[in-house]
């Protein structure tokens, strides 16, 4: 009897497809409203033309249009200069949910899971009945070929309903034209929001967006290489759940257990390995096809008790400081602010999966000084829009106490108030993210504490900054009111004494008592000298070849003590910069300083060091970093104390 | 009246010979003056009242508020020279709008330049009716049986008794009370009672306390002005009556008796010009609050720190200002002279006042 029941229950359970699924639960995925489904459509696609153009060493230039034609629906158009797609792969790659290179691969990439574009398409397909259209060109002597996909959302597949070959100029590339369901009104902020920070973090890629009114917006390039290709690694055993263990036992080509652990994990020499089998008390030679579930336990439980070595880093592919500050400076322009700052973390670890922080700190400018500071979060290079408040970034940066570092922060905890955005950059082989829309990285101890680190160490140089800053302001009012007070006073009593007005320099450098030291950096642009190699792809813009840039720093030393003053300089510069014509003599030139040791200095006098920096780009070096050595550092403004290398 | 300054002049360059002297020799200008504050007043034994000490404060262009202050100390003595030549005199307030023509050394507040001028008497030990300033106003006022002859602007002598020739609001005191313009012909009073303020001035008046206890009312209006003050010591020298001060019960109305009796912080320099030793204080007291069961108000915060201050200040370090103070942190009160009031209008002329005078041996006769 039971079984008939059985039986009748069994005609109703048939498989869901992953289609159905999304159909009923779009909003996990970030189509929720037609605000957001506009912003994840562009990112999807966005994405997926920035990961085809790295992946085969093609700095990425592309185009985004959004067209409007009713209230409701939104065409959005993103070309890329990738490598194309062959025709056979188009629907696979465009029209079926959880179809990707990526989904098993250890390493950091944008996309992760394989929903993505498939997800815009089908999203496309259920709001407006369109198709969406592909465009892809492989290689330059071949044709274009243009295809309408269709979805079978039961089959989870993608049909071509129609296709045909065309001329594309591109020389090879992949253009998505989708109709979706949008709020053109409320998203489009969103939209150029989202370009724009892609743009802060990918410094290698061109993007060019035009809006349904057709205004165009360029996001220019302002890095030559693309950034170093992230290393494909093996999973690591800190990081390993039971089931993918026995999942990959029995997949595996070793005999042995000890090769299977060597050959299919990361950071498992044959030290450590004997450690887990030890632990695990298994034999080396067990054979890992003919384990129970009990030995994987043990062998589980194994990998948490043992030191296991972090995994290798070459995984990662941070966009490095450099970078950081001068996409920063390019895209806030407008703002003006008054300095740059970043910092950046070395690789660390958690649950088995390296990951390494970025920051860095905008500051000053047209920027409001009594608004909460504005958070720019990144992960993998994608930007995070929405869910703030529930991001490990935001809640580490809450915890820190910026009023230490001369912020306002009414309780001492929760995002600051001052003239600042704060960006955070978190790449990892494996983002733990809150939710599959990928809005906000999950809470991990490890991370919220590597982004503390990383953000009181920019907040340091901060302050330094103002600090130094603050002192000169100081002492430059003072010696600008002595020099105009001064001669006044000297003016009046001779006049009331009819005597005649007395000579004032000494007593102006008595008063003022400091030796005074001010830089200032000047661009000089070298035609036919390339300072960068530059990777050798076509420019689909024709982009000219730009000469290189040299360096001008001219430091100013006056003394304003009443006494002779000699002492040692020192100048940081860049790493990677070279240094060209110096003067007067450095006594040491290394390559990351130069060392002067000045002739003395006469009351009064003033002394001028000059030196040049070649193989940096325009303002990326706009400030000297100087220190000074054998005198009292009291003395002195506009320079530190040396400390050592 | 014309009157020799060449005195004055000397003083005035000696200070512009000093820093043009400094200048000269490469040195920061400097100048230098006694620090006015509660920890440098001592008592000076032979003129009994209390002066600056030995302490000094420096001047000096080296900071920026120091080179300001040299620079409107040039602007000034130079200003104060062209008065003296030209036989013109102004008021405080308008040597503050002057320095608007005096580019960085502008005053940005009349703070500024009144504390100035008192830098200048002590630097060079005038006052400031030497340098031809005056205060923007004076105003107290004095009911009783005295006669003053005041020299007017016309340059005649006028009597005025301070009794019939005035209304209800008394005879107003002129911003100088020196001998050259003021004098005290006649006199038929026992003591002067100083009093704080305006509304118990009035009270004294319409009850016709200055006619019944042969007293001389002086209302002090606040923190009494120089004029105020020297008026007093003058009419308690020359015709030898005993000063009595009346006033609130809280720690800013001991400080008007202590400028009154002592001489005031801001002013130690000229103290032997302005204050009265003798004069005695009358009430009303910390205990006056509990034996008359007064109304009272909390003491602020303000109050209390004040009243601290005054436990370290030398001029009150007497037995019974000591008591009295300590009372009044402990009550944690403070009332006015108003709330006398409680009984009745005439209580304080009735009851009050005849009992504090038999208290400190000053009984009607």
């Amino acid at each position: 009897m039971p079984e008939a029941i059985a039986y009748e229950l069994a005609k109703k359970q048939k498989e869901i497809s992953v289609a159905e699924f999304f159909e009923r639960n779009k909003h996990i995925l970030g189509f929720g409203n037609p605000t957001r489904a506009l912003i994840t459509s562009v990112k999807e696609a966005v994405d997926n033309g920035l990961d085809a153009c790295e992946e085969s060493g093609i700095l990425p230039d592309l185009y985004v249009e959004i067209q409007n034609p009713h209230e409701e629906e939104c065409i959005i158009i993103v070309e890329d200069n990738g490598p194309g797609i062959i025709k056979q792969q188009i629907p696979h790659v465009f029209a079926r949910l959880l179809y990707g290179s990526r989904f098993h691969a250890v390493r950091q990439s944008r996309g992760q899971q394989g929903i993505g574009i498939s997800a815009v398409v089908l999203y496309g397909q259920l709001t407006t009945g369109k198709h969406a259209k592909i465009t892809s060109k492989i290689a330059n002597d071949h044709p274009a070929v243009a295809v309408e996909l269709a979805i079978d959302t039961n089959k989870n597949r993608g049909e071509i309903q129609h296709q045909q070959i065309i001329h594309w100029d591109k020389p090879s590339g992949t253009r998505i034209e989708v109709s979706i369901k949008a709020d053109y009104k409320r998203g489009k902020r969103f939209v150029y929001e989202y370009l724009q920070s892609t743009s802060i973090v990918n410094p290698h890629a061109r993007i060019v967006f035009k809006e349904a009114d057709g205004t165009e917006h360029t996001f220019e390039r302002t890095a030559d290489a693309l950034p170093k290709k992230s290393e494909e690694i093996k999973p690591h055993p800190y990081g390993i759940e039971l089931g993918t263990l026995i999942k990959m036992a029995k997949q595996t080509n070793a005999r042995k257990l000890a090769s299977f652990l060597k050959n299919e994990f990361s950071s498992m020499g044959d030290r450590t390995v004997n450690a887990v089998c030890e632990m695990a008390q298994l034999d080396r030679n067990t054979n890992p096809q003919q384990m129970s579930r009990d030995q994987f336990f043990a062998v589980h439980q194994a990998f948490k008790k043992v030191k296991i070595m972090a995994p290798p880093t070459e995984c990662l592919s941070p966009i490095g400081e450099t970078l950081i500050r001068r996409s920063l400076k390019s895209e806030t322009q407008e703002i003006s602010p008054e300095f740059i700052f970043t910092a950046s973390r070395p690789a660390s670890v958690f649950s088995g999966n390296p990951f390494v922080v970025e920051v860095g700190i905008v500051y000053g400018g047209n920027l409001p000084k009594d608004k909460p500071v504005r958070i720019l979060r990144f992960a993998n290079r994608i930007p995070l829009l929405y869910q703030q408040g529930d991001c490990a970034v935001t809640t580490a940066i809450a915890s820190i106490d910026w009023r230490r570092y001369g912020f306002d922060q009414p309780s001492g905890t929760g995002v600051p108030v001052g003239p600042a955005i704060f960006l955070t950059h978190v790449a990892s082989t494996q983002i733990p993210y809150t939710s599959e829309s990928k809005e906000a990285i999950a809470d991990v101890e490890e991370i919220e504490n590597e982004i503390r680190l990383a953000f009181r160490e920019v907040a340091r140089k901060v302050q330094t900054h103002i600090n130094k800053k603050v002192r000169r302001v100081k002492t430059r009012e003072k010696f600008d009111l002595i020099t105009k007070i001064l001669p006044e006073i000297a003016k009046k009593s001779a006049h009331m004494l009819n005597k005649p007005v007395p000579s004032l320099e000494k007593v102006i450098t008595r008063i003022m008592d400091v030796v005074w030291i001010e830089d200032v950096v000047e661009y000089e642009k070298v035609r036919g000298r390339p300072v960068q190699t530059k990777l050798n792809v076509s420019n689909p813009t024709g982009q000219a070849e730009s000469g290189g840039w040299i360096a001008k720093s001219t430091i100013m030393v006056v003394n304003y003590k009443s006494k002779p003053q000699k002492f040692n300089l020192y100048a940081l510069y860049p790493k990677g910069a070279v240094v060209g014509e110096v003067h007067p003599k450095p006594t040491k030139v290394t390559d990351s300083y130069l060392k002067w040791s000045l002739e003395s200095i006469e009351p009064t006098k003033k002394i001028d060091v000059t030196y040049e920096l070649a193989g940096i780009n325009k303002g990326d070096f706009d400030e000297n970093d100087l220190y000074v050595q054998n005198i009292n550092p009291s003395f002195v403004i506009g320079a530190d104390k040396w400390e050592g290398d | 009246m014309a009157r020799d300054y060449t005195n004055v002049i000397t003083k005035i360059d000696s200070i512009a010979a000093k820093v043009y002297a400094d200048l000269e020799q490469a040195e920061i200008p400097a100048l230098q003056l006694s620090t006015r504050t509660k920890a440098n007043i001592k008592f000076d034994d032979r003129l009994n009242v209390w002066k600056y000490g030995k302490n000094k404060t420096q001047r000096a262009a080296s900071s920026l508020d120091g080179a300001y202050m040299l620079l409107r100390t040039m602007y000034m003595v130079d200003f104060i020279k062209d008065m003296i030549k030209d036989k013109k005199s102004s008021t405080l307030r308008e040597t503050y709008y002057i320095s608007e023509g005096w580019n960085l050394g502008k005053f940005s507040s009349q703070n500024e330049s009144d504390l100035l001028a008192e830098d200048l008497e002590v630097i060079t030990g005038c006052m400031r009716e030497d340098f031809k300033l005056r205060p923007e106003e004076d105003g107290a006022r004095v009911m009783g049986n005295l006669v003053v002859e005041e020299v007017t602007r016309n340059n005649t002598k006028k009597k005025i008794h301070c009794q019939d020739d005035v209304g209800d609001a008394g005879y107003g005191i002129p911003y100088n009370v020196e001998k050259e313009k003021l004098s005290f012909k006649q006199v038929d009073a026992d003591f002067i009672v100083a009093i704080e303020t305006g509304g118990m001035f009035d009270r004294l008046v319409e009850n016709g306390f200055d006619t019944d206890y042969r007293a001389v009312l002086v209302h002090l209006k606040g923190q009494p002005a120089r004029s105020t003050r020297r008026f007093i010591k003058r009419l308690n020298e020359e015709k030898k009556l005993p000063v009595l001060v009346f006033t609130d019960c809280d720690p800013w109305s001991f400080r008007i008796y202590g400028s009154v009796a002592y001489g005031a912080i801001k002013t130690a320099h000229i103290s032997e010009y302005l204050a009265t030793p003798a004069a005695q204080y009358l009430g009303v007291t910390p205990s006056d609050i509990e034996n008359y069961k007064l109304p009272t108000d909390t003491l602020t915060t303000e109050d209390v720190a004040a009243l601290k201050s005054e436990l370290d200040d030398p001029r009150f370090q007497d037995q019974f200002w000591k008591h009295e103070i300590k009372l009044q942190l402990s009550l944690g009160k403070k009332s006015e002279q108003q709330a006398l009031a409680k009984y009745g209008l005439d209580y304080v002329t009735d009851t009050y006042l005849p009992e504090k005078l038999t208290e400190l041996g000053m009984a009607k006769k």
